[in-house]
């Protein structure tokens, strides 16, 4: 059920208790069918767990959209190593606020998910590293976390099956970067938060060294009905690449913002003017941002055919991303919300790789420069080249984040950008 | 006797293709390693052979055949049959574009940076970089901060490779810098006013900075690095026996550095040892061969030749023994013709003081590399030579026998500076070898100059037996000689035997004075040195 809107298309799984307070404590969950998915799982081997999720298709909802059942398989068997599993919860994509909500409403769904997911790769321990600047959800989720202990959920001996689980919640402190999986294992064991050089990657070696699983909230949140129901039950919405539902965080010019999960394929212009009752005071679509900042602009013909599966927005010329969908109505100033995203992303570069560090100002600054109504003529040439330098020769893919939207507005906006250079600034 | 790596079987081995080099290595090698043995220097900056590698400075990503992307060539271990390209177009556009972006935020400030000359950016940029920079920002002012110690740091210069960050942490073992804030906002910097605390090996940040960032203040404007020649040497002021290179301009020392041997020392060397090369360039040196007439005037010897034969006629008709102090920085080669000078009349011994500390300072992340107890470069090598460790711990006193000796005394190196009184007044013949004039043996029978270790070449023997060889670099007086050249006409006098002035077959000589020297050549020195064996056992205080 969407929040803080809901809508006939919509199919309810793991948003089902949004804005349902009543579903936030321990018995209210349990009286909802809560963790049974997990007394499932503990009937079962761990590779027959992962086995179900492999099946259901369920992808990361974190951006990359990896096959979490075939993440889970990566873990070693037998490596004597104590494993970990890792919730991203570090939410600061702009654009996004689902994971926000599915911890606000729904604590113990997460708890569950996690607690299936470390019995399957076989981890005693995990870490929700929560975002700090979540201030309600850490403590809705702490309190969630200290009822599951007490009711003998977590800890020693869960459900009486002999399995040992541990699970702590850690507030980041207010870094984007520190959302970046290997970033946040740095973070959680007290480095700066630096992406690190994969290999090797978090299976081989990941926190503190030894075999690691991270998963997005709202993948591990699928991950109790997905046990529970079974994979054919998930199959029955999405599209063959991309099964079952997903929460999409929608923003800007609509009548109807909020999170609204629905089947994965669901056209893109359907959630704009029916899901979300259109652009805002009856005006033009200028371009889209489906899958959070990072991904490049869709202009308003590349919306049209665009269907909201991992697969059809990149056939569309972006990136599902988080399913972040920002919404740009026709009098949006695309140079100066795309200099808004460069500004941050120049802000929350973590400064180890130069062309992250050095690009990300530089191109900030150049846009600017255009804004301000200083720009020059090759100033558009100068920013494509410096963001094909930033593209692919970073640890992580910050700078590349700056380069979609950078290179894409200028694909689609071009007449904008000009414009600036022409009138020498100002906007409007 | 030298040390020989055993070869390594053929499938330790893995062939690859560099830049159309077709070259083996050694299984586990990155990618950079292996294009340096195929003749191509990757740039970059970050990567350092003696740190771990972060792979951030994106400098060395080069073009392997099969990757998706370009990969960093520090960190990516060789396979076989792998091809790689350091010269492709997309590698070469790469590079220049992220050199551009280190100059962004760079002063430019190269006509008063002290790197100048041996700086990885100015080269890299000068090699591969555009030509003209598009930035027109306002660049980022962080200005000078004092480190403490040697080291000053010029934030601006910096290119944030953390190799300062790395070395502090992994091989001083005292994290003392750190990275703070991020993004183009990042800078290197000591806990609030710490600075490099207690810190004793931080020299060594400067010498792996690949900028001006980290400059020392000893050598702060003194000279360009252009006009400095290097000439390879020992350090003089342990027994750890730290390779170095010699930076001199104009026949006057500026500084040491530390000269690669993963057998000694790695890339490093101490702050201590690295900061007393100063009296390399004292005046007061004795500048010709000068004998003393009876009534206690110093008179000029016209020449070696004449000197050498007074001297060995007073020698030779003397027939006493012959008692030596020598200097702890006296070579193998000088101690082993004083050897041949006391068998050649017939007795004698020689005796050696040197300055030690009360602990010895390790450098946790290079194991075996310390400062060691004893302040001075050849204290095993005149023990092997049979000579006899006198004196307190501040390399002074312990003379007491030797300024009684009615016969002959000869003081090598040492110049006696704790005797405040005219030193061996009661012995029949005084000589001084020595390079700067000594107040105590103002009155000696003969005074030669000799050259010190950096005017002449030579052999020390370290702490763990390694003997290693150092080269001449500065020019001393033009009638100074080493000690052994001198000694051994002297015994070619005495014996009438052949006297030769070469180091090398100075240095043979030893093995047929000392039996752990036996077997060893004076051509097994290079690269690396070696180890003399380890019988008669040690003899370590």
């Amino acid at each position: 059920m969407g929040y803080p809107y809901s809508h006939p298309s919509e199919v309810s799984i793991i948003s089902k208790h949004f804005g349902d307070p009543g579903a936030r404590t321990l018995d209210g969950w349990m009286k909802n069918g809560g963790y049974d998915g997990l007394k499932k799982a503990l009937s079962m081997s761990p590779g027959e767990v992962i086995e179900i999720v492999k099946n259901s298709g369920l992808r990361g909802r974190g951006g990359a959209g990896f096959p979490t059942g075939l993440k889970w398989s990566f873990m070693p068997k037998d490596s004597g190593k104590p494993h970990y599993l890792l919730c991203n919860a570090d939410e600061s994509e702009p654009g996004t606020f689902k994971d926000r909500e599915l911890i606000r409403w729904t604590p113990h769904q997460l708890i569950e998910g996690c607690i299936i997911g470390a019995y399957a790769i076989g981890a005693e321990q995990v870490y929700i590293y929560c975002r700090g600047e979540f201030f309600e959800a850490n403590q809705v989720l702490g309190k969630a976390v200290e009822d599951a202990y007490e009711a003998g959920i977590l800890g020693e001996n869960i459900f009486g099956s002999g399995s040992t689980i541990e699970l702590t919640v850690h507030a980041g402190a207010g870094a984007y970067i520190c959302g970046e999986e290997t970033g946040l294992m740095n973070s959680l064991e007290g480095k700066r938060g630096e992406p690190r050089i994969k290999p090797p990657f978090p299976a081989a070696a990941g926190v503190f060294g030894l075999p690691t699983t991270i998963n997005n909230v709202e993948t591990l949140s699928a991950i109790p009905h997905i046990v529970r129901e079974g994979s054919d039950w998930y199959r029955q919405w999405g599209t063959e690449k991309s099964p079952g539902t997903k929460l999409f965080c929608v923003s800007g010019h609509v009548e109807r913002p909020g999170n609204y999960e629905l089947p994965l394929g669901f056209p893109l212009r359907e959630l704009i003017e029916d899901v979300c009752g259109g652009i805002k005071d009856k005006k033009n679509l200028k371009a889209v941002i489906p899958g959070g900042s990072s991904v490049p602009i869709l202009s308003k013909e590349q919306v049209e055919s665009c269907l909201l599966s991992y697969e059809g927005v990149q056939e569309a010329g972006s990136m599902l991303g988080c399913a972040s969908v920002i919404v740009m109505d026709e009098n949006t100033d695309i140079v100066h919300q795309v200099t808004r995203m460069a500004s941050f992303y120049a802000h929350e570069s973590c400064g180890q790789c130069t062309p992250c560090r050095e690009g990300t100002a530089w191109v900030t600054n150049i846009l600017k420069k255009m804004e301000a109504g200083q720009g020059k003529e090759e100033d558009l040439e100068t920013l494509i080249e410096l963001t094909d330098q930033m593209t692919g020769t970073t640890i992580c893919v910050l700078s590349d984040s700056v380069a979609a939207p950078v290179q894409s507005s200028i694909e689609h906006f071009r007449g904008e950008y000009q414009k600036l250079l022409n009138n020498g600034g100002g906007h409007g | 006797m030298a040390e020989h790596n055993s070869t390594p079987k053929d499938d330790q081995y893995v062939n690859l293709v560099v830049d159309d080099v077709s070259i083996s290595v050694e299984k586990g090698t990155t990618i950079l390693e292996a294009a340096k043995q195929a003749g191509t220097e990757v740039p970059h900056y970050c990567y350092h052979a003696g740190l771990s590698s972060p792979a951030q400075c994106r400098l060395c990503l080069v073009e392997v055949e099969g990757a998706p992307k370009l990969m960093p060539s520090c960190t990516t271990i060789v396979t076989e049959g792998q091809v790689v390209r350091t010269d492709s177009d997309v590698a070469t556009k790469m590079r220049q574009g992220v050199l551009e972006f280190y100059l962004v935020n760079h002063p430019l400030d190269c006509p008063i940076c002290d790197q100048s000359g041996e700086c990885d950016l100015q080269d890299f940029v000068f090699s591969e970089g555009r030509k003209h920079g598009r930035s027109r920002a306002a660049k980022r002012v962080l200005g000078r901060d004092d480190f403490g110690g040697d080291v000053l740091f010029y934030g601006d210069r910096c290119v944030m490779c953390t190799r300062c960050v790395r070395f502090m942490e992994e091989v001083e073992e005292k994290p003392l810098l750190s990275v703070v804030e991020r993004g183009n906002r990042s800078v290197i910097d000591t806990f609030f006013d710490q600075g490099l605390g207690d810190a004793e090996w931080a020299g060594n940040i400067v010498d792996i900075c690949p900028v001006g960032a980290l400059v020392s203040k000893d050598f702060l404007y003194k000279a360009r690095a252009w006009d400095l020649e290097h000439t390879p040497s020992i350090c003089p002021n342990c027994s750890m026996g730290c390779n170095i290179d010699i930076h001199t301009r104009d026949n006057v020392v500026q500084r040491f550095k530390p000269r690669e041997n993963k057998d000694v020392n790695g890339h490093w060397m101490c702050d201590y040892g690295r900061s007393r090369y100063e009296w390399l360039n004292e005046g007061k040196r004795i500048e010709e061969p000068l004998s003393t007439t009876s009534d206690g005037d110093l008179q000029t010897s016209l020449n070696w030749e004449e000197a050498l034969r007074e001297l060995g006629e007073k020698l030779k008709s003397s027939g006493g023994t012959l008692k030596v102090i020598a200097s702890p920085l006296s070579s193998n080669e000088d101690v082993g013709a004083t050897v041949r000078l006391i068998q050649a009349l017939g007795g004698g011994e020689i005796v050696f003081r040197s300055a030690t500390t009360s602990k010895e300072v390790p450098l946790p992340g290079f194991k075996g590399l310390k400062r060691t107890k004893y302040l001075a470069p050849n204290i095993e090598g005149l023990k092997v030579l049979g000579a006899k460790y006198v004196g307190d711990e501040k390399g002074s006193g312990g003379l007491q026998a030797i300024s009684q000796h009615t016969e002959i005394v000869l003081v090598m190196g040492d110049r006696l500076e704790d005797q405040t009184e005219k030193f061996g007044s009661e012995a029949e013949l005084l000589i001084y070898l020595g390079s700067h004039f000594s107040e105590a043996l103002q009155e000696a029978d003969f005074i030669f100059p000799i050259n010190t270790f950096a005017e002449t070449s030579g052999t020390f023997t370290n702490c763990d037996r390694r003997v290693q060889k150092f080269s001449g670099s500065l020019e001393g007086p033009c009638e100074a000689r080493p000690a052994w050249s001198v000694l051994n006409d002297l015994v070619r006098i005495i014996t009438g035997s052949e006297s030769s002035h070469n180091v090398a077959d100075a240095f043979n000589q030893l093995s047929g004075i000392s039996e752990v020297f036996a077997g060893t050549s004076y051509s097994d020195l290079m690269p690396r040195g070696f180890k003399l064996k380890h019988d008669p056992p040690m003899t370590r205080d």
